[in-house]
């Protein structure tokens, strides 16, 4: 069973248009505090958990099928080179590939140990950022925009990882700013750091 | 009227001042029962902090703080979240069992991930941002 998660803090009518046309049969929800992100400890999307049928994390969330290719794309024209379509399109079918894999035969579920040090470290700072964005975004769909902005960017300062606490905060800002100059500026600040870190799965060159 | 956000959503009560809720309102918003010997959930009773409590009354902001959580309030005073701290939190992903969560579609029916035991369960997100 697929269950699509939207972070979405603009709620229903924002991800109602990308749901209605991907016509899924699979359960799409809309978690307009990020309530997901806060339990499994995410901090982009898409990323994904995998639950095996007694409800165990068998793969703690990790990127899902989206590489780092983009941050090579022209910015005028918006393309990517073929070479690095070919190489995103590639990863994404090993990912999918991977998983029909793991529902079929149980493969690439990891032991208790390895599923357990693969979680993420919730920081005191990273818990206290997720109280900081719950309140912020509480305030923002109650009309008070510039306090909630305080509290949004507290949060971003405390969890600097979380690209879904930076992105959310600047699109309930203004549609569009997530993926703004001010995002490729944060993107280039990365560095040698990825965006999307590959997951640990054949096919993501580790 | 103040709203608490809570673990279990948003809770709509009147606190004699600051977060100070009564029995009933603070086991609504926290899940833990003022009884004589502390606040308790389950089998474990923590006892309160000295000045968290006076008949009728418990602050649950002082409560939610002593377990290692985070609270917040708006300027006001209005609007309140009781956050989960790191090391519960670490504690639950480490346990593995899936934290469970009710979450609406597009009409707003609610799903809760636990419904779907049984069945392997690929959990994704995504954004339109």
């Amino acid at each position: 069973m697929v269950v699509a998660v939207a972070e979405d803090s603009r709620g229903t009518e924002q991800a109602r248009q990308w749901i209605e046309q991907a016509k899924t049969a699979y359960w799409c929800l809309i978690d307009a505090d990020h309530c997901v992100a806060d339990l499994y400890g995410m901090v982009n999307v898409p990323q994904a958990v995998w639950i095996d049928e007694a409800g165990r994390v068998v793969r703690p969330a990790e990127t899902a099928g989206s590489t780092d290719h983009f941050r090579r794309m022209d910015l005028a024209t918006r393309t990517m080179a073929p070479e690095d379509q070919a190489a995103r399109l590639a990863a994404r079918t090993a990912y999918l590939g991977a998983v029909k894999d793991w529902v079929l035969t149980g493969r690439h579920a990891l032991a208790t140990d390895d599923a357990r040090r693969k979680q993420p470290r919730i920081t005191t700072e990273i818990a206290q950022a997720h109280a900081h964005f719950r309140l912020g975004t509480w305030l923002r769909a109650h009309g008070k925009p510039e306090e909630a902005d305080r509290h949004l960017a507290e949060a971003s300062r405390l969890h600097p990882d979380s690209w879904n606490m930076w992105r959310q905060a600047a699109d309930l800002d203004a549609v569009g700013k997530a993926g703004g100059p001010e995002f490729w500026a944060r993107v280039k600040a990365l560095g040698d750091r990825p965006y999307y870190p590959p997951p640990d799965l054949p096919g993501f060159g580790r | 009227m103040v709203i608490v956000l809570g673990q279990s959503g948003e809770h709509a009560v009147a606190p004699a001042e600051g977060l100070w809720l009564t029995a009933a309102d603070a086991q609504r918003v926290t899940g833990w029962t003022p009884k004589p010997e502390g606040m308790c959930c389950d089998d474990s009773c923590v006892p309160l902090p000295a000045g968290a409590t006076r008949p009728g009354h418990v602050d649950v902001a002082a409560f939610w703080q002593f377990l290692g959580n985070p609270v917040l309030h708006d300027d006001a005073g209005e609007t309140w979240v009781l956050g989960v701290g790191a090391e519960a939190r670490n504690t639950q992903l480490a346990g593995l069992e899936a934290p469970d969560f009710t979450l609406p579609d597009l009409d707003g029916v609610p799903h809760t991930l636990s419904a779907l035991r049984g069945r392997k369960v690929f959990l994704t997100t995504w954004a339109s941002w």
